[in-house]
């Protein structure tokens, strides 16, 4: 579960109202307009973006004040989620020491995980060398070996085509359910929203509204809400 | 737009005509056969080894002042930032003076020192030549590595909050890849500056054993006319030159370049913050000093010149007046021609490009001298010093007005060049009114840095002055010589005032009008 409590999150000159909870485990795509502050969101939750007002829990945590390494919460980027000098194996076991002086069952841990994700027989190639979507994966390879309760994607997806992106978003959702994930993910296709979200989160003018059921987000959605998707 | 495509083609062909004939004056004044003395090995390794010293003192010093001034924000920092492209600018000769003012035997230190009963300082050599390569390339290097670091992805210093690195990882895992692309290049562009410059060379060196090849043959010509030493040394300094520059060109890839340059807020470790205080302290009184110094003990002079530095003075402003005009000139004519050379011959085109750029890492030392000796006996060099200072400080200033009016050539010929072939625009009246729009800011800022670079420049001159032609700066290195201090500093002072006015005044020219 998170909770933001009459938070007010700043980031740069921006600032951002949050009254809501959103329920966990499951899945919650965050929709919007682009510019509303849908990042921003994300950038808090991790520990990037301050809060200026009111708190932010995590489970029974209050993680207002608490640095990015110390928050349960893993976050994938839309780039650059992987050090280019570093292999695959070693881009993953950042994910459990920063020094990479890994012992022997740490790196047979790196070698299910990357299994697991899909990356077996990749483990020495340097990112350069793989597609956009193993490069993800080995990102979420990364965030799996870290074990965080809360899995944040900001247009994780975003710059990949459509056939790969559902691959990816399965993938998710097939990792989210095995380790009792509670996954915030920003989206700009709604689509993406209805194939995996339990949940939908609308963000726009400064203010995020609390989280509704994918169905009856998308049927009955709110005014503002409609204006975005462009229903009558 | 045809026709003075051509004229610039030609006088690029030129430009590489003269220098092939140099050299080749160069070669033959050298009587083919190289016989290198042991005064010759001593400033072979000298010059080596205070360029290697001088980029190697560069780095040390801007790696962790470019990381400091990247990673925390302060009230004037972007000031500072900014101020660190002044060298570029600064009459090397200025610097020097502020340099001994505050590092000198009479300097600010030195009195320091005695007081508490120490030796004074004595810069002169091997010390004084570093140091003021330092001063003046330090800020260079940190430019370049701000550029590094704002090319790291935001995201890279998030992810390592995120998983917990400390210093050591952070700067293992995310600052030494980015460091290992641009300190290579930076390191030898600083040694390639520092092999051919002379002034320095001139004032804070000298003596057997603190004796640069340019120096040599600036001896070599003035005080012992032995021309095949001159060519010798000549040859040797610029196989030394293009070696180095074809290595830089080699190793050096372009940077990715990224929007959004400067991260307004960016991660600012806790730790280290002292550190960089102290870094950026005391570099940027370091590199203040002298400057204030210079301005301290000129501003009282300045209102009793000598007349011979009001004279120079304004044979130096004809002067960079003049070099700047020929600079935009020929800039403007070549890169027209560069550029529809490229829309017709790609391949040659870059051929060309590169050999212009080659040809402007001959030191203009060099190239005087491979003149001097071609016109030795058809006219009094001395007598055409001042064409030659006008001539060579153009052609110094070239490869950075090509470098801001290709660009501007190739988008005035991609956006309004299409409408104006439609309206059937030719001639004068297509020169007005689709080419010369996008040149105003270009054109103004090269013509400043050319201006400023000839107005500050104690080379050629050095070599073919007399008291007749003498510019600013060769009556300002007089003064220092008969050690009239006072003078020499409001010389200093009014030099610092000339470079840096004209550079502001006809940059400003360019920004008065709309812009386009």
């Amino acid at each position: 579960m998170i909770r933001f409590d009459g938070a007010v999150l700043r980031n740069g000159g921006f600032s951002l109202r949050a009254d809501l909870t959103v329920l966990g485990p499951g899945i919650c795509a965050i929709v919007g307009p682009s510019g509303a502050g849908k990042s921003t969101l994300l950038l808090a939750l991790a520990g990037f973006a301050s809060i200026g007002a009111g708190r932010l829990m995590i489970g029974e945590q209050d993680v207002t004040a608490l640095p990015p390494a110390q928050r349960p919460v893993s976050v994938l980027f839309q780039d650059h989620n992987l050090f280019a000098h570093l292999d695959v194996a070693a881009n993953v076991s950042l994910g459990l020491r920063p020094d990479l002086r890994l012992n022997a069952a740490q790196k047979s841990r790196v070698q299910q995980v990357l299994q697991h994700t899909g990356l077996q027989g990749l483990s020495a190639r340097k990112p350069a060398m793989l597609s956009g979507g193993q490069q993800q994966r080995v990102a979420i390879a990364r965030a799996l070996l870290r074990d965080r309760p809360v899995l944040l994607l900001d247009e994780a997806f975003g710059a990949l085509g459509p056939g790969l992106r559902r691959e990816m978003l399965t993938l998710v959702r097939t990792v989210a359910v095995e380790q009792n994930l509670t996954v915030l993910m920003v989206t700009h296709e709604p689509e993406d929203a209805r194939a995996i979200a339990d949940h939908v989160l609308f963000v726009a003018q400064g203010q995020v509204h609390p989280p509704l059921p994918t169905a009856e987000f998308f049927a009955a959605p709110p005014r503002a809400v409609a204006d975005y998707l462009g229903l009558d | 737009m045809k026709v003075t495509g051509w004229v610039g083609i030609a006088a690029g062909l030129l430009i590489l005509l003269s220098c092939a004939a140099a050299i080749s004056a160069l070669i033959g004044a050298s009587g083919g056969a190289i016989s290198v003395s042991g005064a010759d090995f001593s400033a072979i390794r000298f010059t080596l080894l205070q360029a290697a010293l001088s980029a190697l003192g560069s780095l040390l010093i801007a790696v962790p002042l470019a990381r400091a001034l990247a990673r925390r924000r302060f009230r004037g920092r972007d000031l500072l930032v900014t101020a660190m492209g002044a060298p570029f600018l600064l009459p090397v000769l200025v610097a020097v003076l502020g340099l001994l003012a505050i590092w000198g035997r009479n300097g600010v230190l030195s009195a320091l020192m005695e007081s508490v009963g120490a030796e004074r300082l004595n810069i002169y050599g091997l010390t004084g030549v570093v140091l003021a390569h330092l001063f003046f390339n330090i800020p260079l290097v940190t430019r370049l590595l701000l550029q590094g670091w704002a090319t790291i992805p935001p995201e890279h210093l998030r992810l390592g909050q995120q998983l917990g690195f400390g210093p050591v990882e952070r700067f293992r895992l995310i600052e030494m890849p980015m460091l290992r692309t641009v300190l290579p290049g930076a390191g030898l562009l600083v040694f390639l500056l520092c092999i051919s410059s002379f002034a320095i060379a001139l004032t804070l060196g000298g003596g057997p054993r603190a004796t640069t090849l340019e120096l040599a043959i600036y001896q070599a010509i003035r005080f012992e006319f032995d021309l095949p030493r001159a060519g010798t040394l000549a040859m040797i300094q610029t196989g030394l030159c293009l070696i180095v520059a074809a290595v830089t060109m080699l190793i050096a890839r372009p940077g990715e370049a990224r929007a959004g340059m400067i991260h307004p807020d960016p991660f600012s470790p806790p730790e280290g913050r002292v550190l960089d205080g102290v870094v950026i302290a005391s570099v940027a009184m370091f590199l203040s000093g002298p400057v204030l110094a210079v301005i301290l003990r000129g501003a009282p002079a300045l209102l009793e010149l000598p007349y011979g530095v009001v004279e120079a003075a304004i044979r130096s402003i004809l002067v960079a007046l003049s070099s700047a005009i020929l600079t935009v000139g020929v800039g403007m004519a070549l890169s027209i021609g560069l550029v529809r050379m490229a829309e017709l011959r790609p391949r040659l085109a870059r051929v060309f490009e590169a050999a212009m750029l080659l040809v402007l890492v001959i030191s203009p030392f060099v190239l005087a001298t491979g003149w001097f000796i071609l016109l030795r006996g058809h006219v009094d060099p001395f007598a055409i010093a001042l064409p030659m200072v006008v001539t060579i400080n153009a052609l110094m200033a070239l490869p950075f007005a090509l470098r801001a009016f290709v660009p501007a050539v190739a988008m005035a010929r991609r956006t309004d060049g299409r409408l104006a072939d439609m309206l059937g625009l030719t001639g004068y009246t297509r020169l007005r009114h689709v080419l010369l729009p996008h040149m105003r800011g270009p054109a103004a800022f090269a013509a400043g840095l050319a201006a400023a670079l000839s107005m500050g420049d104690l080379g050629v001159i050095a070599l073919f002055g007399s008291t007749t032609t003498a510019t600013l700066p060769l009556v300002m290195y007089q003064l220092m010589g008969a050690y009239r201090m006072e003078a020499a500093a409001g010389a200093a002072l009014l030099l610092l005032l000339l470079s840096f006015g004209m550079f502001a005044v006809i940059d400003r020219l360019g920004k008065s009008h709309d812009p386009v």
